[in-house]
């Protein structure tokens, strides 16, 4: 059995005063990350107030790089499949996520994966990965 | 404070519709209210607390104690979703102990089927839930977040969909017995494999039922209890949290119950082997499994050994478990099972489930709920409960 990825009609995303400098550098094809000040620790999803020590928190680039944490293709949830996936970022944090430009059915929890871009509604960007 | 035996259940009502295009939920709410206070031989008029969650009508309390026609001194809308009421049950318990109270009400009722909700249509979430942002765009529904914990449970321990399916099969041999159950047929494993892929690894018959509906319980102080005909159920230990995504440390291997679990059962003083029925939370066959293990019933990672061959079915396995056919067969109004999960075990305690299915003696149970979504951030509530 075969999955192709296909492209999903993606709608703007929510943005507002704490998500428009990610929706910003995805645009420009980088995945960021919030970091404390304080602590030092990345966290995941991005908060102006870090969740461990409650210290100020600022934006870093990440690598784009992870690996699957789990994956699930989602097939009865409208008329295109799609793999709903955590994946774990070589920085340590787990996103919520789709994995894209494969076979759908070839993924694999541990399979290594890179960050790429796909085009949503009002000129977003929207993070998603790729087997590398 | 501990409110081991401070306040029992003596209402319990599971409406008994399952389509009702035709009723208004608050009016359904009043129905079940109506139900439950007539199973205690109540009135309105006695109930001086009310706890309703995120399924009421309008401003929670402010809405339905004004429709309902009470006269309250204490009311509470915690919202852990289908967890909720099991954690509204622990603070009417709290609020009794402590004299807030001395009668309080619970009602959930909703009506996903006449409006078409459904585990895979779009959750609704406002624009200002923090996650939202980062998580909408990806197209989490309810079941691609239950099956993502499902598929890491398969990677870790090798849990199979086999296993998983016996979860169903075990709902479904009570379901039989229960005329108003939404699935009455039998089901076998092939049955659920059979059945149509929703999201990986999670069939259709891995799925509860989306059902119209509600449900109401009272809960009192003990001096009122035993002034009434109805056998007494005493609180006896409840455990309550929200677990989420830990700041990015994702972990699906474990659900909220790890940690309210171990809180009921030190409140209760009983331990995971002296219970002789158990409701436990299943919007999805892994939703029981994870909450299982996480009780303490067996080791983290052996559930699916533990849920195979009928393990779950009253009268065959070790832990009765749903024996009204839970959430997976006979009904999840709301889409929010808690309440129905305390019913049950209520009707077991009395010995007033369905004689096919009915525990012998059975005078200690425990039900869990699970709400939100098992794969990012839920509540999960544990109470222990005994014939007193």
């Amino acid at each position: 059995m075969t999955t192709p990825y296909q492209d999903r009609p993606l709608t703007a995303p929510i943005s507002d005063p704490a998500t428009e400098p990610y929706w910003n550098a995805a645009r420009e094809g980088v995945l960021r990350l919030r970091r404390c000040q304080a602590c030092k620790r990345p966290h995941w999803y991005p908060r102006p107030v870090c969740p461990f020590c409650a210290g100020d928190t600022e934006w870093k680039n990440a690598s784009g790089l992870g690996t699957i944490y789990s994956v699930s293709v989602t097939r009865r949830a409208g008329p295109i499949p799609y793999a709903l996936a955590y994946v774990t970022l070589d920085e340590g944090v787990t996103m919520l996520t789709n994995i894209v430009d494969a076979d759908l059915d070839t993924l694999y929890i541990g399979q290594r994966v890179k960050v790429c871009f796909k085009p949503a509604e009002g000129d977003y960007s929207i993070p998603m990965f790729a087997p590398v | 404070m501990t409110i081991r035996r401070k306040a029992c259940i003596v209402g319990a009502f599971e409406h008994p519709i399952r389509k009702a295009p035709d009723k208004t939920v608050a009016q359904l709410h009043a129905e079940c209210a109506r139900g439950a206070l007539a199973d205690a031989g109540l009135s309105l008029e006695d109930v001086d607390a009310y706890f309703c969650a995120g399924d009421a009508p309008g401003m929670g309390p402010t809405s339905m104690v004004d429709y309902l026609g009470l006269r309250v001194r204490h009311v509470d809308s915690t919202d852990t979703g289908g967890s909720a009421y099991l954690v509204h049950v622990a603070h009417a318990a709290q609020a009794i102990a402590a004299g807030k109270c001395n009668v309080a009400l619970i009602t959930l009722a909703g009506r996903p089927r006449s409006e078409a909700s459904s585990g895979v249509a779009p959750r609704v979430v406002s624009a200002t839930t923090p996650d939202a942002p980062w998580e909408m765009p990806y197209g989490p529904v309810t079941v691609n977040m239950y099956a993502l914990a499902a598929a890491r449970h398969m990677h870790e321990y090798g849990t199979t969909p086999a296993q998983l399916a016996w979860i169903k099969v075990a709902a479904s041999t009570h379901a039989q017995h229960n005329p108003n159950a939404m699935l009455r047929d039998v089901l076998t494993v092939d049955d659920v494999l059979a059945s149509p892929m929703i999201a990986d690894p999670l069939h259709k018959l891995d799925c509860c039922v989306v059902s119209d509906g509600g449900g109401a319980l009272v809960v009192v102080r003990p001096e009122i209890a035993r002034s009434l005909t109805r056998t007494v159920v005493n609180v006896l230990g409840a455990g309550e949290t929200v677990k989420g995504q830990l700041a990015g440390a994702v972990d699906l291997t474990w659900s909220g119950a790890a940690i309210s679990g171990p809180i009921a059962f030190e409140e209760a003083k009983v331990r995971p082997s002296d219970i002789q029925y158990a409701s436990i939370y299943d919007s999805f066959t892994i939703t029981a499994l994870m909450q299982i293990e996480d009780l303490g019933f067996c080791p983290k990672g052996q559930g699916g050994r533990f849920v195979e061959d009928g393990n779950l079915i009253s009268g065959v396995g070790r832990l009765p478990f749903n024996t009204d056919g839970g959430g997976l067969c006979n009904n999840h109004p709301a889409n929010r099972g808690g309440v129905t999960k305390v019913i049950e075990a209520v009707r077991q305690l009395r010995g007033e489930a369905h004689p096919q299915v009915q525990v012998r003696d059975c005078g200690l149970a425990l039900a869990q709920g699970l709400g939100g979504l098992l794969g990012s951030r839920h509540g999960s509530a544990t109470l222990i409960l005994e014939r007193a």
